[in-house]
């Protein structure tokens, strides 16, 4: 029977020629990933099970995103373990602060070329699944899983069934791969894809840039889905070539297509130009509905960022709606590059500048407000539209605030209107 | 395995950050994380918990993060079981790995109201809700989990095994 490019990449990393549905694998995995919130549980883990070292120092990749400039002792206290960890185990991917390489662990590991077409990650964060963009296997984990597969270098899965989207025409002005996502997630409900892979095709593809698609991906989990998967194209390959010239030069790279007769247990079609500027009103990413039809909603702040929204093309695109507008008098807006190369193009395009004309803060990269940690976090009966990738209960802070998810130029617009809006009405 | 407890009833949808709210994440310490355990939805939680006691949820049961410090901290409370219609796969597969008994069985999840004497047999999979005198079905895991959940987790389980 056919497989989908899901099934075909846990097939070779698993060293077998075919698996199905509900098959139990073990697998081979070419990059870990932690972060300061989840790697010093499974440095305490690796400890306990007495494994002296990671299974390939250039294949663990340890990021401090979350807490970071860390916002209290406890939190450095986590950032000094992973340091410690880091620099014993002589981790080739661990940045510090301030570095050029340095950024939220889903803009950076595609960014600088360390995730390629065909790869396999694990991550213990849940946004891991944002590498499916580049043709590669990638999901989330917890810290054990971390643990086990930091000393092995492999991990046991279930192979998912898959849902196929088939994306046709093109989008709208200002309309970007978050609004599609968004789209989706409110489509098929928070545990719509539970389970399961995304695995997108069709004509469509050509409107969604690599940003776009990292963004889709990145919000597959928030529909329940093990992973999702873009197909390589002329935009992966050029965006590869860029990112890790040595790897795209000598083909180090594998392309993975769906067989015609792969089986999946859902079809769904989505025109992208029927698809509007939308946004999730709290408390579920599933609460979806046309940005214009919530023009009365008043806002108190906005973040622009996360390893949703908060990649070159995302804060390039923010800048070309704030240019010559201010801010509004009632908002606070928070604008966070996802990574230090994004914020050094943004210094050198002027876009830092125009942010600063208008009036917003700008941050060093940053996870920060998106869960509620530090940069941005709510008081009661406050509200924020925000391009991360949750709006739950308490999520940006006290439990009595709320955050509206959109993308970047329904949030530029709304920081200037003072309210939700669409860039339209600028 | 037998276990039993009353039971602590919550909608469909429970997501991590209410589970474990973010803010709390910069310990993983047990203890530390069962005081603020389910703080945002449930107040009262942490102070009414006792040894024991059962969770029970809708679908999709510890959606959004990738956090184990969810599992860990319904586990330091006391809860000796968590029945939902469905389990968020991240939080699913986290469950085992710290040693938190789970059963899925959409019947039990609907049935049971806040406070049921709940009865669990994990060997059987057969829930018993002794307050309403029902009893349900659920698909018991295979022994190899159900020796993970009895070790205290895929650590434990992983030494025994290997002797270390």
């Amino acid at each position: 029977m056919g497989m989908t490019i899901t099934q075909k990449i846990l097939a070779d990393h698993a060293g077998v020629p075919e698996v199905k549905a509900g098959d139990l694998i073990e697998a081979k995995l070419d990059y870990v990933l932690g972060n300061d919130v989840t790697t010093p549980p499974a440095i305490k883990i690796l400890k306990q099970l007495g494994t002296g070292k990671v299974f390939d120092k250039d294949r663990v990749c340890l990021i401090q995103d979350h807490f970071t400039p860390n916002k209290d002792i406890k939190s450095a206290e986590l950032c000094k373990t992973m340091r410690c960890f880091a620099r014993e185990q002589e981790i080739k991917h661990f940045y510090e602060l301030g570095r050029r390489e340095m950024g939220i662990e889903h803009v950076i590991l595609p960014d600088n070329g360390i995730v390629l077409p065909g790869d396999m990650v694990i991550g213990a964060d849940s946004h891991t699944c944002t590498y499916g963009a580049l043709g590669a296997f990638s999901t989330g984990v917890g810290s054990t899983d971390l643990a086990c597969a930091m000393a092995r270098g492999i991990t046991w899965f279930r192979v998912p069934e898959a849902i196929k989207v088939i994306l046709k025409g093109t989008f709208n002005k200002f309309v970007t791969g978050k609004d599609l996502i968004l789209h989706i997630i409110g489509m098929i409900g928070v545990d719509g894809a539970l389970y399961r892979s995304l695995e997108f095709e069709g004509e469509g593809l050509k409107s969604l840039s690599m940003a776009g698609r990292l963004t889709v991906c990145n919000m597959a989990i928030e529909c329940g889905a093990k992973n999702a998967v873009f197909p390589v194209d002329e935009y992966t390959l050029k965006y590869i070539s860029r990112t890790n010239p040595k790897r795209f030069a000598t083909s180090d790279y594998k392309i993975y297509t769906a067989d015609e007769d792969a089986e999946y247990v859902q079809t769904i079609e989505i025109d992208l130009g029927d698809i509007p500027l939308t946004v999730a009103l709290p408390s579920i990413p599933s609460n979806t509905r046309k940005a214009e039809e919530c023009r009365d909603i008043k806002i108190d702040q906005v973040v622009i960022g996360s390893c949703t929204n908060g990649r070159l093309e995302d804060i390039g695109a923010a800048a070309e709606i704030f240019k010559g507008l201010k801010v509004h008098e009632d908002v606070r807006c928070i604008i966070i590059p996802g990574s230090q190369k994004i914020y050094r193009y943004a210094l050198e395009a002027g876009w830092l500048k125009i942010f600063d004309d208008a009036g917003c803060v700008i941050s060093t990269p940053t996870c920060g407000p998106c869960l509620g940690g530090h940069m941005g976090v709510l008081a009661k009966g406050e509200r924020c539209v925000s391009t991360t990738n949750r709006n739950f209960v308490g999520r940006m802070g006290d439990t009595g605030s709320e955050v509206i998810l959109s993308g970047v130029p329904v949030a530029a617009a709304s920081a200037v209107l003072g309210r939700v809006g669409t860039p339209d009405e600028l | 395995m037998i276990v039993t407890g009353k039971a602590f009833k919550y909608g469909d949808n429970v997501d991590t950050d209410v589970i474990i709210p973010a803010r709390y994440l910069n310990s993983s310490d047990p203890e530390h994380l069962r005081q603020h355990c389910m703080e945002d939805i449930d107040k009262d939680f942490a102070g009414s918990v006792s040894q024991g006691d059962i969770m029970v949820a809708g679908k999709n049961f510890g959606c959004g993060s990738s956090r184990e410090h969810a599992p860990v901290a319904i586990k330091a409370s006391g809860i000796s079981l968590v029945i939902a219609e469905s389990f968020a796969r991240i939080f699913f597969r986290n469950c085992i790995n710290v040693g938190l008994a789970i059963l899925e069985c959409p019947e039990a999840a609907s049935s049971i109201s806040q406070g049921d004497v709940i009865k669990a047999d994990f060997d059987t999979g057969i829930i018993e809700n002794v307050t309403k005198n029902e009893k349900y079905q659920s698909k018991p895991f295979p022994d190899f989990v159900n020796g993970i959940i009895r070790s205290g987790g895929l650590v434990e389980y992983t030494k025994n095994q290997s002797g270390i």
